[in-house]
């Protein structure tokens, strides 16, 4: 693995482009911008082409004979199969709108982070082949073939996107650049060109229901260690259930959330929440991932592992499903899941067995996002919450991409965080709301092998954090995806340290005061209360 | 390199008419011919690239959404930005197309000392743009005198307003000057800003440099060498009523003005200048945030393999007997 270089030096970008054309400088493929190859045993389990041991390190990355002919036919398959991507591949006026709107260009320099140039990656190639003015004039209509380094390029540039969405807010035409990479990320998988951080969890969540591979015992036992937690804190045994056929409510969350800090802390928010509405649900164990890295593999595969949603929700007959706080798992909710695994007629209007709301907005696909249903329980005065148990935190709030740019879920959250927190602070406009800035992480780059790339493109999201940090004194920052509770803190240790990193249904926790709880000293962190040091 | 290529494309187009007409006396062939074959070529190749888009379906309901969804009655919902209904849609679309808003919504960003990364509004590629097309669109309609007859009250009244600086004889058009400004900027950002420079290709410098020459051919034919208008009128009423003929005594740089409008219109279906049409067709802006409320169906939707529970349990039943979940066969 290479060193990340240090902040300081990080952050010396240099936004000059090189002398040389861009169809004339060769990517460079330099560690720790790039993760592992994928595994074969994974490829296997997803029945991808290509399973092989290779790295992308190595000069020859084992393809098969044909490999060209495959990603062009692949390529006119999906030219026919999506307008979107037709489209983008014809209407960009090259205006230059996009070009600084990347957090890899910001944080890189490097012009092929610039969306536009990303996207002319695979433009020059189409052109080359399936435009007349492309085969006639070759380069001079910004066309060219389809080479090995061409090949190579594609794959480090479009891992180096995480299809956050924030380029097509600023494009007259609204060109997503998410859209091009998802297009780009399947015909390299049609190669066996992926990375292990995608192609393993994919695996695992195919499998075992999760992308952490959790086995079915060890997500009870997980929560098993969270209860015994939230029973230390405020006495209260907590009893959820599992796999439980006729159940109210199917819950889905994101594995990560059953995992590893933050994201458990936001886990103990849902258990004590539903414990103290007596909410009728289930867990399940098979469909126990919100995410879907399938989504940064191929369509065919997202549509595969979101299945288990809904088959689950019909084998447990519950009335209609609830999910959690997750970034691009609610993407895929919010725009795929019905299309592909709908209808859910099996399933009732999804209502609020609380104030007796009923969520016209989910009412095809029947699945009500948390936030909007904690924000409902807040507005009808049925939680009992004392805010000042989180006046130690001073809050600003990281709208996610996927839930900013693919669905719009923003007063939700903050309206749930300024009834439990007396701290609240907004960043810098420019970063906030549908022009919020990535992790960096997101789309299957969480991984440890390309620190320096995630660092890069964390830095204008941490930047912002930092001017309210300088401002107001800020030390928690939250959000309600899964991927973010996993890389921001990180992040935030590098760019910003001192800042933590929390899911909004940590501060409904720790601010929701339960029937019978025993006077709490401590969050749910163990760290004690403001008034409350010295004790316990 | 790109941007001198193209420069040396146009001349070589207006040396084209110029030798044409002026040495070669092909006057049918200019102010007939190629015409009439641009005008087809721009039609069907127009309609054609619209419809190779649409017979690609539209798989899934993806708009990008840049304001507050519709959620819960006492949430504000942001309906033109997050549109969820046909009409939210509509005028999304029309402040889009009439009035480039995602344009007016871009940022600059600097990175300072500290690193402080800096951002702020810019406007000037939403002027610049907006100044292009509208002048663009209004001398497109003015030239409409030249195809009535008689001409429609509306385009005088147009003309009254363009020209109401009330400079020099013939009066002043603003459109014209606003156009010829326009291009220049865009031109000059290509040039100076090295990240746009970096993105441009011949195909971003060809139609600036063409229509700067159409502009300027047009204002020399008005303002400078007075071109015979009777004589253009005759002509042009005579391509739009298929009764073509050739007037005498009409002035070469006139059909150097329409051999550059005939290649533009022809290289229109070929080129990103159909982000005109294009525009309309882009699903991340023409579809509603609805696709939880109404189910988007897919036409190659098809069925894939999945793990089923039974698979599932199979794999895991004593496991889960053991932590007390429940199975379906013991």
């Amino acid at each position: 693995m290479s060193k990340t270089p240090k902040p300081d030096e990080l952050s010396k970008v240099d936004y000059t482009p090189p002398k040389t054309g861009w169809m004339d400088t060769p990517a460079e493929l330099k560690q720790g911008m790039w993760c592992y190859g994928s595994k074969p045993k994974n490829l296997e389990t997803l029945e991808f082409p290509n399973p092989r041991q290779w790295s992308p390190a190595d000069e020859d990355w084992k393809l098969p004979e044909n490999w060209q002919e495959t990603l062009l036919n692949g390529l006119k398959e999906r030219l026919d199969k999506y307008r979107s991507f037709k489209v983008f591949m014809d209407i960009c006026v090259r205006c230059g709108a996009c070009a600084d709107k990347c957090h890899f260009f910001i944080g890189s320099g490097d012009p092929k982070n610039m969306p536009v140039l990303r996207a002319e990656l695979l433009r020059s190639v189409y052109r080359g082949n399936f435009t007349t003015a492309g085969k006639i004039l070759g380069k001079l209509a910004g066309a060219r073939k389809l080479t090995y380094s061409v090949l190579k390029e594609w794959w480090y540039y479009f891992f180096q996107c995480t299809e956050c969405r924030r380029c097509s807010v600023f494009c007259p035409y609204g060109i997503d650049t998410a859209e091009i990479t998802m297009m780009a990320r399947e015909l390299l998988n049609l190669l066996g060109l992926n990375t292990d951080w995608i192609s393993g969890p994919a695996a695992n969540c195919y499998m075992k229901g999760n992308h952490l591979g959790l086995e079915p015992h060890t997500i009870v036992g997980n929560l098993e260690y969270m209860l015994d937690d939230i029973e230390t804190i405020t006495g209260i045994k907590i009893k959820p259930s599992f796999n439980r056929k006729g159940a109210e409510i199917l819950f889905v969350t994101p594995s990560g959330d059953l995992f590893a800090d933050p994201g458990t802390y936001t886990a103990m928010g849902y258990l004590m929440l539903f414990h103290e509405l007596g909410l009728d649900y289930t867990w399940s164990t098979y469909a126990s991932e919100g995410g879907n890295f399938g989504f940064f593999t191929s369509n065919e595969l997202a549509k595969r592992l979101n299945s288990k949603i809904y088959a689950e929700a019909k084998r447990l007959g519950v009335k209609w499903i609830l999910g959690g706080e997750c970034g691009h798992m609610w993407r895929v909710l919010n725009q795929y899941m019905d299309t592909w695994n709908g209808p859910a007629d099996f399933l009732q209007m999804p209502k609020s067995p609380i104030t007796g709301t009923i969520f016209e907005n989910a009412k095809s696909t029947k699945m009500v996002h948390i936030a909007e249903f904690t924000a409902d329980l807040i507005k009808h005065g049925k939680l009992k919450l004392d805010p000042k148990r989180n006046d130690h935190l001073k809050v600003t709030f990281h709208d996610s991409c996927n839930t900013a740019r693919g669905m719009g879920i923003f007063e939700e959250p903050r309206y749930i965080i300024k009834n439990v927190c007396n701290h609240f602070y907004e960043m810098d406009e420019h970063t906030i709301r549908e022009k919020t800035f990535c992790c960096g992480s997101g789309s299957g780059l969480n991984a440890s092998e390309n620190m320096e790339l995630r660092m890069r493109g964390g830095l204008p999201r941490a930047n912002a954090v930092k001017d309210v940090v300088e401002k107001y004194g800020v030390n928690m920052l939250a959000n309600i995806c899964a991927i973010d509770r996993a890389a921001l803190p990180a992040i935030m240790d590098y760019w910003v340290p001192g800042t933590a990193v929390t899911g909004v249904h940590e501060l409904v926790a720790n601010a929701l005061v339960m029937t019978g709880e025993k006077e709490r000293t401590t969050n749910l962190r163990g760290e004690p209360l403001s008034g409350m040091e010295g004790k316990e | 390199m790109n941007a001198i290529l193209s420069l040396i494309a146009v001349i070589v187009l207006v040396l084209i008419a110029l030798l044409g007409v002026k040495t070669a006396n092909l006057h049918f062939l200019f102010g007939i011919a190629v015409p009439y074959t641009a005008i087809a070529v721009f039609l069907i190749g127009v309609i054609s690239r619209v419809l190779k888009w649409g017979r690609s379906p539209v798989p899934f309901c993806i708009p990008t959404t840049c304001g507050q969804q519709k959620s819960l009655p006492w949430i504000k919902q942001s309906k033109l930005d997050n549109p969820s209904t046909t009409s939210g849609v509509i005028g999304r679309m029309l402040l889009e197309v009439l009035l480039f808003r995602s344009l007016f919504s871009n940022t600059t960003f600097e990175l300072r000392k500290g690193p402080k990364l800096a951002y702020g509004s810019t406007r000037w590629l939403w002027l610049g743009g907006l100044a292009f097309h509208w002048s663009f669109f209004i001398v497109l309609i003015r030239h409409l005198r030249l195809f009535t007859e008689p001409v429609p009250s509306c385009l005088n009244k147009l003309e009254v307003l363009d020209g109401f600086l009330q400079i020099g004889a013939p009066g002043l058009l603003i459109s014209g000057v606003v156009l010829l400004l326009a291009v220049t900027y865009l031109f000059l950002r290509r040039v100076f800003i090295p990240e746009v420079r970096y993105i441009s290709l011949a195909a971003d410098y060809f139609p600036l440099f063409l229509i700067l020459s159409i502009a300027l051919s047009g204002i020399i034919m008005r303002y400078f060498t007075k071109v015979d208008i009777v004589g253009v009128k005759a002509l042009t009423m005579g391509l739009v009523s298929f009764n073509a003929a050739i007037p005498e005594g009409i002035s070469v740089v006139f059909y150097i003005h329409l051999f550059l409008v005939s290649a533009l219109l022809a290289y229109i279906p070929f080129s990103k200048i159909m982000h005109l049409g294009g525009v309309l067709l882009s699903p991340t802006r023409n579809m509603p945030n609805n696709s939880r409320m109404e189910r988007h169906i897919n036409p190659w939707n098809y069925p894939v393999h999945v793990h089923t529970y039974e698979e599932y349990e199979n794999d895991f039943r004593e496991k889960m007997k053991q932590a007390g979940i429940p199975v379906e066969k013991e």
